[in-house]
């Protein structure tokens, strides 16, 4: 067998052999995340729940949004909204904080920020226990269409690992970037409906605009669209879907791998 | 390359961007892109070296701090690409993991080999055949189930230690790690390594402590200011540096 230096990274073979290890830091993370908390795991549902019972009564109950089941409405918007952000605010410095270990061992580098989504995707899924719980308590009937829900999980995963994947690497040469993201993220998310419904928008043309073509929006429209409205989305909507997800992933596999060789110059 | 050689190194050459004032935020990038005030100064750290470390040979590198042995060493491990040249290694390489650096302070022992081997690629199933082995071997069997951050850095090293070399490895890189362990454990790594050597391990050793190359190694080669100053037979190369 010949390994050369210059091959090293042949991502078939990397990813069988480091398989294990993205289980065990995923594994790892979700450990460190609870140990010594009393309730542990269970937070990942609590969480959530807290966050629409504070946000069902400013917006619900004092501002008054015009939705119908207001709870259910904002706990489905907010999950995927929060395993975007997650995923990505966890992955920004992945790199950063691997550098002990990037600098003694060969790992192929993109371990850590897909490890961070990953992270990210198991507490989205149990938060999707936190939804089942405001569902029954709202009385929103499941429908049929909820099975498919995979769907949009899986687009917002590859989007949100390309994103993970381009900000990780763009952040080892310019740390402004962790900062100014958080920013970015509270535009980001009020450019998303999640406690708003979009015909809120009407008459106001160019926010519409902005907000439809927020690719998060598509996520989160598409995903409520499923399970609460029981309407299966358009073709152009599930198109628009795929091209997000993939662009996004493309876009960030390459600024990945094109700065991927001289992180261990800056950290 | 050659069927014979663990390892060949051809003209290799690292250089570093020693910039002046390392620039981390998009302000200053900008600011000093504008002003044309981007200045890099060249650092080479590995100059111009090639050498070959023939198959079951037991290698030592020494050199004053600075000399680029650990450089030389990541080159040969795949983590740094060489700016010139190439390097070629045969085989699987099992670096020694310098003291914690695979490891999550916060979890427990237990759960640091199992992490620590899949850092190192191995599978759960395999790690789970070797688990006795290592605690058996890092003698820390009391201490499993504590948060290594209360371990000293001893005993960090016992389970490090113990962890990389748990298969036999082609190539094992040894970097300062015996330096560590009080002298009952320095007795058993080294018995470890020998019974490697025994078994057409590739073994490559930096270290400052000059008795252990010469009773250690085959070859030795010598860097000063990531050139090579001399490399052949250990004994000659440990005698002619300690004389320096």
């Amino acid at each position: 067998m010949t390994t050369t230096s210059s091959n090293k990274g042949n991502f078939i073979s990397d990813i069988k052999r480091f398989s294990p290890l993205l289980k065990n830091l995923v594994s790892k993370d979700f450990k460190l995340k609870y140990r010594r908390s009393v309730l542990g795991v269970a937070w990942s549902v609590l969480n959530p729940l807290f966050t629409m019972l504070v946000i069902t009564t400013v917006f619900g109950t004092l501002l008054k949004v015009q939705v119908e089941n207001f709870a259910t409405y904002y706990i489905l918007g907010f999950s995927i909204w929060n395993f975007f952000s997650e995923a990505t605010s966890l992955s920004i410095s992945s790199i950063l904080t691997a550098a002990p270990l990037i600098k003694k061992v060969y790992i192929p580098k993109y371990i850590f920020p897909l490890e961070k989504c990953l992270f990210a995707l198991v507490n989205f899924l149990f938060s999707l226990i936190a939804v089942t719980v405001v569902m029954l308590c709202q009385g929103v009937a499941p429908k049929l269409t909820t099975l498919l829900i995979p769907i949009p999980i899986f687009l917002c995963f590859i989007f949100a690992c390309g994103a993970s994947l381009f900000l990780s690497a763009a952040t080892v040469y310019f740390r402004d970037i962790q900062h100014l993201y958080g920013v970015f993220l509270t535009v980001l998310m009020y450019l998303t409906p999640i406690i708003y419904p979009l015909s809120l928008l009407d008459g106001h043309q160019f926010i519409l605009k902005v907000v439809t073509l927020n690719p998060i929006t598509q996520y989160v429209e598409y995903f409520r669209n499923l399970v609460m409205y029981g309407t299966t989305p358009s073709l152009e909507s599930n198109l628009l879907c795929i091209g997000y997800s993939v662009l996004m992933f493309v876009i960030g596999a390459l600024v990945f791998k094109k700065a991927e060789g001289k992180f261990i110059l800056h950290i | 390359m050659n069927k014979e050689n663990a390892v060949e190194l051809r003209n290799v050459e690292m250089h570093f961007n020693m910039s002046k004032e390392k620039l981390e935020s998009l302000k200053e990038y900008f600011l000093k892109l504008v002003k044309r005030q981007l200045h890099f100064e060249d650092f080479v750290a590995v100059d111009n070296v090639s050498f070959d470390i023939k198959k079951g040979d037991v290698f030592g590198i020494v050199g004053l701090n600075g000399c680029g042995k650990s450089t030389t060493l990541k080159i040969i491990s795949g983590i740094l690409k060489p700016t010139k040249g190439t390097a070629e290694t045969q085989g699987v390489i099992a670096p020694l993991i310098e003291l914690g650096a695979g490891f999550d302070m916060d979890l427990t022992a237990r759960e640091n080999i199992y992490l620590n081997g899949s850092v190192l690629g191995y599978s759960k199933k395999f790690m789970d055949s070797k688990f006795e082995d290592i605690v058996e071997f890092s003698e820390m069997r009391e201490f499993l189930d504590v948060p290594m951050k209360n371990y000293s850095s001893g005993m960090v090293a016992r389970i490090a230690f113990a962890i990389a070399t748990v298969t036999t490895p082609d190539i094992l890189i040894v970097d300062e790690i015996l330096a560590v362990g009080d002298f009952q454990f320095q007795q058993k790594c080294e018995d470890r390594i020998n019974a490697m050597i025994n078994d057409d391990t590739t073994v490559i050793i930096v270290s400052h402590s000059i008795e252990q190359i010469e009773r250690l190694c085959k070859h030795c080669m010598w860097l000063e200011k990531g050139k090579i100053k001399m490399i052949g037979e250990a004994a000659e190369v440990c005698t002619a540096y300690k004389n320096s």
